[in-house]
């Protein structure tokens, strides 16, 4: 009886192929009563602006913070994520397809743990690290990421730019969600790529000093905030070299709505109500349970 | 876009639509476009109005025409840029024709300013997006007329618009940001010149429907003129470009 109930009966392993396990979830999903009966629930899609630059000595990425359903779920998502000490992800695509891919920690809740893969990116790079003694290497991050998208034959949206310095140099990728790459000098992905692509294709030249880096990715993000929809707040940035990681969350703020806020002039109590401004009719006050903090002993 | 192709193929495949046309009859409405070209830039300066556009005209994925010539002068004072299909613009040529001659026919001295001409393309758009059979074009309309720069542009269903610059399709993706950032008042002729040359150069590197044949046209008081295609430079001399495998035995990837 016990046999017939294991977890591994339900979900059998399987090496190699195409893994089927998430089926008998995507029912209980359609299912449900939360949502909408017969459909799956729909994935938060990032409608983002993100994109890296090779520059001398490194690699700069940098992104938007705007995360989009049918309005903005999140005013200041982070979506460059930590994949080795030395590389780093910037995620366009299905919010949490981008998170669960790369992070080392599941997202999901209890129940639906085990149907996720055995290792995401990050963690494997840590096993392969701690396996060799050796640090990271860009190509391996990026091999791994084509082989989990391909594998999923693009049902994992997840359009990543995946930049980082090590002992080769300084790289740059672009993973599609069908599992291509490309290795480039500049690179652009998510809703605001055009409008990022235009800076890039009239400001970039060969061998650019981190500030110049800086400057250019940040310029082409705000081109992505400010003429495409589905980007917008701030400008995150990551800057990348052989010593050190310079994570700049929320570099640039230009969507700051504080100073308009706070120039709306209220009252000065407004908000605060003190006690007795809602006149009190009776009071009734029932025992429902005593609390005591008596230690009892158990028998060993 | 698919929206209006798809009730248009409706209404096409001979559904009753009181005062719309069934299947039998031998006018056919336009449901896609044939040999199409794309996008349109144009903005305001000191001297009055520069627009480019280039000569490629698609037949699909074919570069078939390479010779088109997109933006057109009418009336004496304007420029006439479209993008879209070629045969609705030679349509629209002759509609343009037909307003000189009735300028001609009329002749008291006044013909159509750049506005007017604009706002009647835009009624003209309209009225055929009404009846379900549109001419296929985004329309820039620039010109320079008793001393002030005009210009404005017009979508296929009537949608229409003045500003200080605007593009056309791919162009709005990718030149509007560019115009965003850096177009200013009152620009001096050689710096409008860079910035629409900026622009057109963007599209030449991502917009997979163009050719490095671009005619640039302006319309200042001394009257429109559009300029002969030239080509715009390029940059392919980047590190990774020359030598993209450098580094291979490491570089991975494809």
């Amino acid at each position: 009886m016990v046999e017939e109930n294991r977890a591994d009966k339900s979900f059998p392993h399987v090496d190699g192929g195409f893994n089927f396990e998430n089926f008998k979830r995507n029912v209980s999903f359609m299912n449900s009563d939360s949502g909408i009966k017969g459909t799956m629930p729909k994935a938060w899609k990032t409608g983002t602006t993100i994109v890296g630059v090779v520059f001398d000595g490194g690699v700069a990425l940098a992104a938007d913070t705007r995360a989009t359903g049918n309005v903005i779920v999140d005013k200041n998502c982070e979506k460059i994520h930590y994949i080795a000490p030395n590389i780093y992800c910037c995620g366009a695509g299905t919010a949490a397809d981008t998170e669960m891919t790369v992070s080392s920690i599941s997202i999901l809740q209890e129940p639906l743990r085990d149907t996720h893969d055995t290792g995401q990116i990050s963690s494997q790079l840590e096993l392969l690290r701690l396996n060799t003694a050796k640090s990271s290497r860009v190509v391996t991050a990026m091999t791994m990421l084509k082989r989990h998208l391909f594998n999923y034959q693009g049902h994992v949206s997840a359009a990543l730019v995946l930049g980082g310095v090590d002992a080769t140099g300084p790289h740059l990728y672009t993973v599609y969600p069908h599992g291509s790459t490309d290795k480039l000098p500049y690179v652009t992905m998510g809703s605001g790529s055009l409008a990022a692509m235009s800076v890039f294709e009239t400001s970039y030249k060969d061998n650019l000093t981190e500030q110049e880096a800086i400057d250019l990715v940040a310029e082409a993000i705000k081109a992505g905030i400010f003429n495409d929809l589905g980007s917008g707040s701030n400008v995150d940035v990551c800057i990348i070299t052989k010593d050190k990681v310079d994570m700049k969350r929320n570099f640039i703020t230009p969507n700051d709505q504080g100073p308009l806020r706070a120039s709306i002039s209220k009252p000065a109590t407004f908000g605060y109500f003190p006690p007795g401004t809602t006149k009190v009719v009776s009071t009734d006050i029932e025992t429902f349970a005593t609390v005591t903090t008596d230690v009892e002993m158990l028998e060993a | 876009m698919a929206t209006v192709s798809q009730t248009l193929a409706c209404a096409a495949s001979g559904a009753d639509v009181s005062a719309g046309r069934s299947a039998a009859d031998p006018h056919k409405h336009t449901t896609s476009p044939i040999v199409t070209g794309t996008s349109v830039v144009a903005l305001k300066y000191k001297d009055g109005v520069m627009m480019a556009a280039d000569t490629l005209g698609s037949y699909g994925s074919l570069s078939r025409f390479t010779d088109l010539r997109r933006i057109v002068t009418t009336g004496g004072y304007t420029l006439v840029g479209a993008d879209g299909d070629y045969s609705d613009f030679q349509y629209v040529q002759d509609i343009l024709k037909e307003l000189e001659v009735e300028d001609a026919c009329v002749a008291d001295g006044i013909t159509h300013s750049p506005k007017e001409i604009w706002c009647c393309m835009a009624r003209i758009l309209y009225h055929r997006r009404s009846k379900m059979n549109p001419l296929w074009n985004n329309l820039v309309i620039a010109g320079f007329h008793e001393g002030e720069a005009f210009l404005g542009t017009t979508d296929k269903i009537g949608t229409s618009y003045e500003c200080d610059f605007v593009a056309t399709g791919m162009g709005l993706h990718m030149a509007m940001p560019i115009l965003r950032r850096h177009w200013k008042p009152n620009m001096s002729e050689s710096e409008a010149r860079e910035l629409l040359e900026s622009c057109m150069r963007t599209l030449f590197y991502r917009d997979c429907r163009t050719i490095n044949k671009i005619t640039f046209a302006s319309a200042t008081k001394k009257g429109p003129s559009v300029d002969e295609p030239v080509e715009v430079s390029t940059e392919w001399s980047y590190q990774s470009f020359v030598d993209p495998k450098a580094g291979s035995d490491t570089g991975g990837s494809w």
